[in-house]
């Protein structure tokens, strides 16, 4: 993303919205990006509303009001001049926006957002099964922002432990090695908003999983989000809330998948048949 | 939408926040899943969801690319399409979310879409005993459960409570809290309402799981300084 400097005016709207803080008024008193630290998310272009107004006089608005002491200040969500201009990216930039726009798909598993379906469709895709457990560490969320080369770190620490990476997951796709859970050589020094590594262990394997990960995870140069999901029993009752109270995991807020899904590709419908 | 899975803040805001949202999984259920999303979409309109959205098209409350000096100051802005205009949008198929802050609209909804059998995969994030009462009620047997366990690592980076609580919930970050701190200092200032701030936040949630009467509450609360 950059900002066109013929555009801006410098009203500052744009640096509260910025999702990594990467934006800034700069010492000619307009605003810039930090390119390294964008992430390529496109919230600022996308979710401010352009005014469309003629910068020239914009400008000497604000300079006039300003010698008064008066402030020029539009509506909070609002670019006075339509300042910000998408840019192309190229690789590996690129991966930026794939893990920071959700509006953007991801190719290698064609799923918006973060990219990967994980518990919500297990209903149909039988991702985790009975006995086993999902384990979902999202990376930077909320907020901070994640370098592959922070993933990696504790991705080939996970690789250690009994986990399996979940193959239709974006990050496993990234990865050279997914027995040792290295990342692509190319991406390490890329940052993204957030990324979730997925990976499913045995059920009896929990407790020793999620202490490594909170070990491993202390020394992590970001914050992780950790998530874990299972399968009910027919009662509906889960095996995993026990164990995550005896770990010490408060437990609240979750998602439940109600099992409203039915496998209904004609293709999937056979193999299943 | 593991963007919904980290909602921070208080059991007591937390309470009547829920998003129940629609998917396909890709190459189990995907065929002709776009017409069953919007099918969904419009089987939650008679329980005025409070917020609605799909990411390719964005929320109920949604920035305008179309905004000039008389439509800021004269004729008025429209920051809110309606139900209809944005399933009607929806080029392809992908997630279908709807926000509510009543447990009987849920409830009355999920019932609705358990009799409509439409074959996505149909996910409520809330509470969880809130959720298993509720699946209790329609008499539906949860296929499976996923618990947040909280952020770790490097937790010094990360803002208040109040801020927290109103940027988590859109889980992509697009609310961020910067912005979020900023909305709440406007409102303890007495420059803006609660209730416009909600929607101005609403707009940077592309998804539509803000919850605008949530962020209400934590923003009336965060102005009077408790």
């Amino acid at each position: 993303m950059k900002i066109n400097k013929d555009k801006c005016v410098g009203c500052a709207n744009c640096v509260p919205v910025c999702s990594v803080g990467a934006i800034f008024i700069d010492d000619d008193g307009l605003a810039e990006i930090n390119r390294e630290n964008c992430v390529e998310c496109h919230n600022c272009h996308r979710s401010l509303s352009p005014e469309h107004l003629p910068p020239g006089p914009t400008r000497l608005v604000r300079k006039i009001l300003k010698s008064v002491s008066l402030r020029f200040q539009p509506d909070p969500d609002v670019c006075p001049t339509d300042a910000f201009m998408p840019e192309d990216l190229e690789w590996p930039r690129i991966v930026r926006r794939a893990f920071s726009d959700p509006m953007v798909t991801h190719e290698s598993t064609g799923v918006h957002g973060r990219g990967t379906e994980e518990v919500k469709t297990n209903d149909v895709s039988g991702r985790i099964k009975h006995g086993e457990v999902g384990v979902v560490v999202e990376f930077g969320r909320p907020g901070i922002g994640t370098y592959f080369r922070d993933v990696e770190m504790v991705t080939t620490a996970l690789a250690k432990e009994k986990i399996t990476f979940e193959a239709g997951n974006p990050v496993t796709q990234l990865m050279t090695d997914i027995a040792t859970g290295h990342i692509r050589k190319d991406l390490l020094d890329e940052k993204v908003l957030s990324c979730i590594v997925e990976v499913t262990v045995k059920l009896e394997d929990t407790a020793s999983t999620l202490a490594a990960l909170k070990e491993i995870g202390a020394t992590a140069k970001t914050v992780i989000s950790i998530g874990a999901s299972t399968v009910c029993a027919e009662d509906g009752s889960d095996p995993l809330k026990d164990i995550l109270r005896a770990e010490g995991f408060a437990i609240g807020w979750a998602k439940v998948n109600l099992g409203l899904g039915r496998v209904s590709n004609r293709s999937a419908a056979a193999a299943e048949a | 939408m593991t963007n919904t899975l980290h909602r921070y803040g208080t059991e007591d805001t937390q309470r009547n926040d829920f998003i129940v949202f629609a998917m396909a999984g890709k190459g189990f259920n995907d065929e002709g899943s776009l017409d069953k999303a919007k099918a969904f979409l419009r089987a939650a309109i008679k329980y005025e969801p409070i917020n609605m959205g799909n990411a390719l098209v964005n929320s109920l409350y949604r920035p305008e690319k179309d905004l000039s000096f008389i439509k800021l100051y004269f004729t008025g802005r429209k920051e809110k399409t309606t139900y209809e205009e944005l399933i009607d949008e929806i080029p392809a198929a992908g997630s279908a979310a709807v926000v509510f802050d009543h447990p009987e609209r849920v409830k009355n909804f999920i019932a609705d879409v358990k009799a409509l059998d439409l074959g996505l995969s149909v996910n409520v994030s809330a509470l969880v005993d809130n959720v298993r009462d509720i699946c209790g009620e329609v008499e539906i047997t949860p296929h499976a459960v996923e618990y947040t366990l909280g952020f770790h690592g490097d937790t010094d980076r990360l803002p208040d409570r109040d801020t927290m609580s109103i940027s988590t919930m859109c889980g992509h970050g697009m609310v961020s809290a910067h912005f979020a701190k900023k909305m709440i200092d406007r409102v303890k200032e007495g420059r803006i309402d609660p209730e416009d701030a909600a929607c101005c936040m609403a707009k940077f949630c592309v998804c539509g799981v803000f919850n605008i009467s949530r962020a209400m509450k934590i923003l009336n609360t965060a102005a009077r300084g408790e």
